[in-house]
This record gives C-alpha cells, structure tokens and sequence, in this order.
C-alpha cells in the first residue's frame, strides 16, 4: 500500500464509517475493511480505478467532487477522507467545507508546493516547477489548485477547522527530521487531520 | 445441426411452461386461481442451488433473453449482449432463469389467455398488477426450481423496479441485486407519456372496451401510436439525430399530410407496426400501470432510505448519460438512499450516446462494469 495510505490508515479507528473523495482503485477503503472492519463508500470519476474497486468489493460511487456532496447528510460519516485530490478540485476551499460538514473528523493529503525544491525551480529558472513527482506543465496540469502547508493552514484557520494532527513526509512519505523541523520548507507531502464543530452546526451549499 | 452459434452464445434454448394452482393473492385485491409462467433457463444450477440469476424484463420484453430458438432465428434473444458464456452474466458460471411475466402476451397467462371460468380470453377482464404481484408469482417460479436465494436479481428499466423490490419483498432470498437505468418511482413526466400511450389504445375504435379479440380485431392503430411515443422517449435526441438526421425518403417535399417524408417518420412507422402485430394492447396497458403504480416508498411516507433499511442484498446501479426517460439522477436517488440505509452499492454513470435503450446495447465500459460486478459475486 501507498505509504500514505498506511499513515492514514493508522489514523482512522476500527469500526469507523469512512467516505473516501476520489478512492483511486480503493486500496484504502479495502484494506481498512479487511485490517479494521471500516465500512463506507469511495468517491471516484476514473473508469479504471472504478472498475479496480468493484473488483476488490469496495463500494464505489461514481462521483464528480466538483459537484459536491450535496448527497451525503450532515455528519453522516466518522471520517472523511482525501487523498491527493484537494489540488485538482475546481474549489477546494468548498469541498473542505462540505468535507467538514459531513465527516466528524477529515484527513487530508496534498503537495505542498512550499517546498524548496519547488521554490528553487522557481526562483532559479523562473517557471513553474516540473518533476518526476510532479510531471505535468502549467497548462495540462490536473492540480490546479496548488498551495503550501502555510496556505492550507490559513484556509483551516479561517473557516476554524481545528487542526487534530499534521505530518510532514517527504515523496516516499517518511517523516523524517526535515519536514518535523522545517515542514512547509522541507515536507513535499502534508497529511492533515482536521475536525470543525462550528461547521458541523449548519447546512453548506456547494 | 448446421447453423454455428457465435462461441458466445448459449445456443439453443427452448422454453418451458410452469402451472401454477394455487391463488395468488393481487394488490388490486383479487386473486388469480391458476396461471402459467413461461421461462427459459441458461447454464446449469449447481448442486447447493447458490447461482441462480433472475432476469426481470422491461416493459415489452418477455423471457426469450438469450440464445437462439431455432438454427434460422435471424435474431438471439433480447438480452443476448450480456447473457452467455464469458459474458456479464457469465452461463459458466450462473443459472440464469428468464421469464415472460404474469399479464405478459408471449405465453405467461396474461389479458390473451383463456379464463378458464368463462372460456373466452381475459381481455379488459385481467387484473391490474403491480411489480410487487410479479415478485410474488417470481418467487413462486424460484420454489418450484429449488432455487432459494437468488446469486443476484437483474434487470434494466422495469426490470430494474421489479430487481429491487425483489431486496424489499424478499430480503433473504437475493444476495445480489443489478439494477439498470431504472427509478425508485415514476416522474410526472413518465406517467404523462404512459397516459398518452394507454390512451392511443383505449381511443382506438377497434379496441372495443378490451374485448377486442372476441370480436376478431385489433386496435392496432392504437398501439402503434402507443409504441411511437415509447420509442421516441427510448431514443436520445444526439442518437435519433446521428440515425435519421432531416433525411428524407425522396428528393423532394411533398406538401400534403399523408406520405412519409422523413425518415425518422418512416422508422417510427415501422417500429409501431412491427409492434402492433406481436403485441397485446391489454398487456400493453397492464404493463404501463405497473410502472405508474411502482413507488416501494410510499408505504414509508416517501422516505426510501427507510424503505430500504431491512434490506440484505448488495447492490450495483447504472445508468447512462443520454437516457432522459430514466436519466441519472434516479438512479442516484436510489443510490443515495441506499447509502443512507448503509447497505453496499456500487454505481456506474456510463457515457452512451443511446438514450434509455443503452442498456440493451454492449457499450465496452457498460459489460465491462457489468462483467466485474458479477464475477465477484460468489456462487
């Protein structure tokens, strides 16, 4: 399993009820059934990935995020869970409120573009960074929604999600010293546990 | 035998005829003493009777689903895309049961058949049914096949209801339920096109309060208008477009009413009539209430999510872009109360430019999603 994937798989309880936006080929919904008796729903738009889900027996609902989740009543979830999709969402400070409004807790896993080596790109050649891990250019990009740990944060702040735990990895997800001591210079990946009481309260339009 | 099937077919088939003397007890509140179900079967049943799969048919379907009925047959059977050896609903594996329903005119005792009390077809005189009714008379099929749980109950548009009230009715006798650009219930739009099919019928001067037959006639007229406006509603505006355009029969107008210009006039034409001489206007009737009435929420006050809560079965929903008649949406209104009631379900939105009938048409991400659900159902 992606190494991601195990951190946040630490992270969600036995028994939970979980709705995962953009589910890949359900890996995660999968293994927390088997390992943690999690049941739930992924959402995902990818023929392919869909197609891996229903081979695997997760429950897979075909969904466009950026239609929201008007579906989904109000804390109908213990755990809303997204994973690398929040840069490529057309409005991501919306989709984090209605991840709030319908999960007690959500975790959520981006790139964060703070990160020196994007900022060196940047900084050195003048144009938007390009790498193995980040391969597409501006204009064909699906992450169109890039920000930093610092953005995110403040974004959090703002609508007052509480933020429950962060962890900082770098590209093979290992939190080492670097992304503990300096994490929106030296994390490429930020995992996010976050809960808001104060959203849970009322009804979001997306 | 010198006609070779295609590898995937499950060849020749021929149906059977089940009796049934016991009443069964109608929603309307009348009974039917006796009545016979015609079915066919593909596949084998296997020695714990754990894969069989039921097939539920839409509207004008019957039980001729799949293979062949003699080595001539131009045409398989209706749902021969997805039933067959190596296909969706995969012969090596399941037994797969497929019948023409109750009030049905392919051979099941429906309006056409002699009451038996009077000696003279049904007629108008055939009770009104409902989709729960057939599940009953459906069950009863099982019973006398041995088959107790069903691997999975499929079906597309009216079958697709007929599937889901299978989980309602009988919640342990179905672990797998394929329901196929269906609804929860009807729309005010789709009783509205139901009416004005009946209607075409009943106005129809040859249909003689449904006791047409007695008199030697039919009200083919009627039906043929009545299969007019349904075909119209199966078809989507891109792929009537893409298949008759503004194309003409000639070159040139002709400035009256009466010839056939167009040729989607002429196709429309031609289905009417080809229907109109294989179809009983009463079960044509019958079939249009069933639809009408079907709302398994109602008994809950419209909350479906709480008609859905003893439900036991898995379920996996699909729907297609272009069908207006049964479009998305209700297939997500039964998703999402599924999700609501926290049972499994899977659901697949497929891009197919054929409007309603999409599910009869082999779209690759279609048996694609089709084949991955089933094969993971254990038999």
């Amino acid at each position: 399993m992606r190494a991601d994937l195990e951190i946040i798989h630490e992270w969600i309880p036995a028994g939970s009820r979980v709705l995962d936006l953009g589910c890949g080929s359900g890996e995660l919904l999968a293994s927390l059934r088997d390992r943690k008796q999690v049941t739930g729903y992924g959402l995902e738009i990818d023929a392919d990935n869909i197609a891996a889900c229903i081979d695997k027996g997760v429950n897979v609902i075909e969904q466009d995020l950026d239609k929201g989740l008007g579906n989904f009543a109000s804390d109908s979830f213990d755990v809303v869970v997204m994973t690398q999709a929040l840069q490529a969402v057309e409005y991501p400070d919306r989709i984090l409120d209605e991840m709030l409004r319908v999960g007690r807790q959500c975790i959520i896993t981006f790139p964060n573009f703070g990160h020196w080596r994007c900022r060196w790109y940047l900084a050195s050649k003048g144009r938007m960074p390009v790498s193995d891990f980040m391969p597409y250019t501006w204009y064909n990009t699906p992450n169109i929604h890039f920000c930093t740990f610092e953005d995110f944060e403040a974004l959090c702040h703002e609508r007052r999600a509480k933020v429950l735990d962060r962890l900082a990895v770098d590209r093979l997800h290992r939190n080492g010293w670097g992304g503990r001591l300096w994490p929106n210079l030296l994390g490429e990946i930020g995992i996010y546990r976050v809960s808001s009481p104060a959203l849970q309260e009322h009804q979001v339009a997306i | 035998m010198s006609t070779v099937f295609p590898e995937d077919s499950v060849g020749l088939v021929t149906p059977q005829l089940a009796r049934f003397d016991e009443p069964l007890a109608l929603a309307c509140g009348r009974s039917l003493a006796s009545y016979e179900l015609i079915y066919e079967t593909y596949g084998t049943l296997n020695s714990t009777a754990t894969n069989g799969v039921l097939i539920c048919h839409a509207l004008s379907g019957h039980h001729h689903a799949a293979g062949y009925h003699s080595p001539d047959d131009r045409k398989p059977g209706w749902w021969d895309s997805c039933i067959g050896p190596g296909k969706p609903i995969d012969t090596n594996r399941f037994f797969v049961v497929s019948l023409n329903n109750l009030g049905g005119c392919n051979g099941s005792t429906g309006p056409s058949s002699v009451n038996p009390v009077i000696g003279k077809p049904y007629g108008a005189d055939f009770p009104v049914l409902t989709v729960e009714d057939w599940v009953h008379s459906q069950a009863r099929l099982a019973d006398r096949l041995g088959i107790e749980q069903w691997a999975a109950v499929v079906g597309g548009s009216l079958g697709g209801m007929q599937a889901l009230q299978w989980t309602i009715t009988y919640p342990d006798r179905v672990r797998h339920c394929v329901d196929i650009a269906s609804a929860p219930k009807l729309s005010a739009q789709n009783i509205a096109f139901n009416e004005v099919a009946r209607q075409a019928i009943l106005t129809d001067p040859e249909f003689h309060g449904g006791s047409f037959q007695d008199r030697g006639v039919i009200p083919k007229r009627g039906l043929m208008l009545a299969r007019m406006v349904g075909h119209i509603t199966y078809l989507s505006d891109d792929s009537m477009g893409e298949k008759f355009g503004r194309e003409l029969k000639s070159d040139q107008l002709n400035y009256d009413f009466h010839s056939v210009e167009f040729q989607v006039e002429s196709y429309l034409r031609y289905q009417g009539e080809e229907f109109s001489g294989r179809f009983d206007a009463n079960t044509y009737l019958l079939m249009t209430k069933a639809l009408d009435y079907f709302d398994p929420a109602a008994a809950h006050g419209g909350d479906l999510a709480a008609t859905l809560a003893q439900v036991k079965a898995d379920f996996c929903l699909m729907s297609f872009s272009t069908d207006w008649r049964f479009s998305p949406a209700r297939s997500r209104e039964i998703v999402n109360a599924l999700m609501a009631a926290r049972k499994n379900v899977c659901y697949l939105e497929i891009d197919a430019p054929h409007g309603h009938d999409a599910f009869l048409i082999p779209t690759p991400r279609y048996t694609q999603g089709f084949s991955n659900y089933m094969n993971r159902i254990a038999i």
